[in-house]
């Protein structure tokens, strides 16, 4: 968009950004996080390391410690805490990151690897990576928790895109809620804006909350993104309308 | 006691409004909405809530400030950035030590660590949970605060409370409305389930996300189906997910066409079922009857 632009695929449970922007990867890097490894032969087992741990994911049981590393969050208060200095941290993986370009847009995803809880580290990690764009844009998970705080902390604009219906008028007020909380300037984009009825207009206006843009059905669209191409090309009012969106918001962020 | 799990792996592919069809076809249930961010049920269940719960998930820590020295060894053992340091140029003091709360994962880890006991540790409320009664039977329900962590847990608490309710009311089936993705609320909501209703849609994102969902209740070893939202708006994805399906020798149990009047029902605050008796419903019942068999199993 005149610019340099980098892509990140922050949706690291269902990343599906690759489907559209079919990059060429060049590299991949894993993300690890720390789990507690026992040295029994030091282990003097007084439970300690199980007593501290808020997450319930080491656990001492007679002459034997299980560690439960899918419920480990890697704070490291165990082997800080082993008076006989008998826990070492060692790294898990949970999923990596790829890297590549993909149709001129730098490209960035995270994923996390199937039968994994835990989703922030691999967001947390890639938005670590340097970018070489002057633009991040970052697609986030959907919801209001953690993986959604991760994704959009310290971003410099959040855009909220929903549906005029009743559930995407609800999802968008929890929505409204969450970048509200953490202090985020943000607007929202009306999708197929000509579905459903008025009442995410009259709550926004109420709220003085900017809508960005709306953008009516069309089938055409649908067709285009149930077989994974980029809506770019298929409809110049459409390219145009995003063309406007872009530009309003990059004018708004003095970051340019 | 069988717990049906409905789950999609992202929005939009109608999952909600699916459940809401099934829970107006079956009898004898309780149902569970466990979308705990983003919960959407209720709102074509005409609920009226009976008991409104606190739900407290975890701990959080808080400097306080008359005790603190700023000596600045605490953001040394945090290891999720949540301690922050700022300088300050108004009041007595030079400087501040501070735990952003959205930042803080509760761990413990700097309580142990302050010389001045300036840390306190603390259970905080981070939603709510809701007993509702509807037309269709009793609804277990919730809300997490906004930004808050700890959605597993809440999910584990819906669930079981719903089976209590199960237990007392003598009602053998649970239908829970899951969560998106794959991470921690979905792995709470389907572990020990009975059976997995994938909802999918002939769209290459919808079928990339149903591929992870399915890799997951493998993973569990827990039964599953698949059922294809929309069934009629890509016919050649349709058949891919078909050929996947008995590659993967999974059943799919419905195919339903799509049908407008599933967002007009929802704006009338009802369930397609009963909005429409004719459009999607045949399909809609056959996928119900097809999912009997597969619980009877
Ligand atoms: S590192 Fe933290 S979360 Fe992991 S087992 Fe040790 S105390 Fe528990
Ligand atoms: S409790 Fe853990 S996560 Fe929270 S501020 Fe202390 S060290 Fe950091």
């Amino acid at each position: 968009m005149g610019k340099d632009v980098a892509y990140l695929d922050c949706d690291v449970e269902e990343p599906n950004g690759r489907i559209f922007l079919k990059p060429e990867i060049t590299e991949q890097i894993d993300v690890t996080v720390p789990v507690p490894r026992v040295d029994l032969d030091k282990c003097t087992f007084r439970g300690e390391c199980s007593a501290a741990c808020e997450y319930h994911a080491i656990a001492v049981l007679g002459k034997a410690v299980e560690v439960f590393a899918s419920l480990c969050h890697g704070c490291g208060g165990c082997s800080d805490i082993c008076p006989e200095d008998a826990i070492e941290e060692i790294p898990r993986t949970i999923g990596h990151i790829s890297r590549g370009v993909g149709m001129g847009v730098e490209f960035l995803e995270g994923r996390l690897n199937v039968g994994e809880a835990i989703s922030p580290p691999v967001t947390k990690a890639l938005k670590k990576l340097a970018i070489t764009s002057d633009v991040a844009i970052i697609d986030a998970p959907p919801g209001t928790s953690c993986p959604v705080i991760e994704a959009i902390n310290d971003t410099d604009f959040v855009i909220l895109v929903t549906e005029p219906t009743p559930f995407g008028l609800n999802d968008l007020k929890l929505a409204v809620g969450m970048v509200r909380e953490i202090s985020l300037p943000f607007g929202v984009v009306i999708n197929r804006s000509d579905i459903g009825d008025n009442k995410t207009d009259e709550y926004c206006h109420r709220e003085r909350i900017d809508v960005l843009k709306k953008i009516p059905f069309s089938r055409r669209l649908a067709e285009a993104y149930s077989r994974g191409e980029m809506m770019f090309g298929v409809d110049s009012e459409y390219e145009k309308s995003l063309r406007e969106l872009y530009e309003n918001i990059a004018g708004r962020s003095n970051h340019d | 006691m069988t717990e049906l799990v409905i789950v999609s792996g992202k929005g939009g592919t109608g999952k909600t409004s699916l459940v809401g069809s099934l829970a107006a076809l079956s009898r004898d249930k309780v149902l569970v909405d466990c979308d705990v961010d983003a919960a959407d049920l209720h709102l074509i269940l005409k609920n009226k809530i009976q008991k409104t719960s606190e739900f407290t998930g975890g701990k959080q820590a808080f400097i306080v400030e008359e005790d603190c020295t700023n000596c600045g060894l605490c953001p040394e053992y945090c290891r999720f950035d949540a301690i922050k340091h700022e300088e300050l140029t108004t009041g007595a003091e030079k400087e501040r030590y501070w735990i952003d709360k959205h930042a803080c994962d509760g761990c413990g880890v700097c309580v142990r660590h302050c010389p001045e006991n300036a840390i306190a540790f603390k259970e905080v409320i981070s939603g709510e949970w809701y007993l509702s009664d509807t037309p269709y039977g009793p609804l277990v329900h919730a809300r997490l605060g906004f930004a808050q962590a700890n959605s597993g847990k809440l999910v584990s608490l819906l669930r079981q409370q719903a089976r209590l309710l199960a237990d007392k009311r003598g009602l053998d089936l649970i239908i829970v409305d899951g969560p998106p993705g794959i991470g921690c609320p979905v792995i709470a909501s389907i572990t020990g389930a009975g059976y997995i209703l994938i909802v999918t849609e002939p769209s290459m994102s919808a079928m990339h996300d149903m591929e992870r969902l399915l890799q997951l209740t493998k993973h569990f070893r827990i039964p599953t189906g698949i059922c294809i939202n929309k069934s009629d708006i890509n016919p050649v994805l349709t058949s891919q997910i078909e050929e996947f399906a008995k590659n993967e020798k999974v059943r799919i149990l419905g195919r339903i066409p799509y049908d407008p009047s599933v967002t007009a029902a929802q704006l009338e605050g009802a369930t397609v079922v009963e909005y429409d008796v004719n459009g999607a419903s045949e399909s809609v019942k056959l996928l119900w009857s097809n999912l009997t068999e597969e619980l009877k199993e």
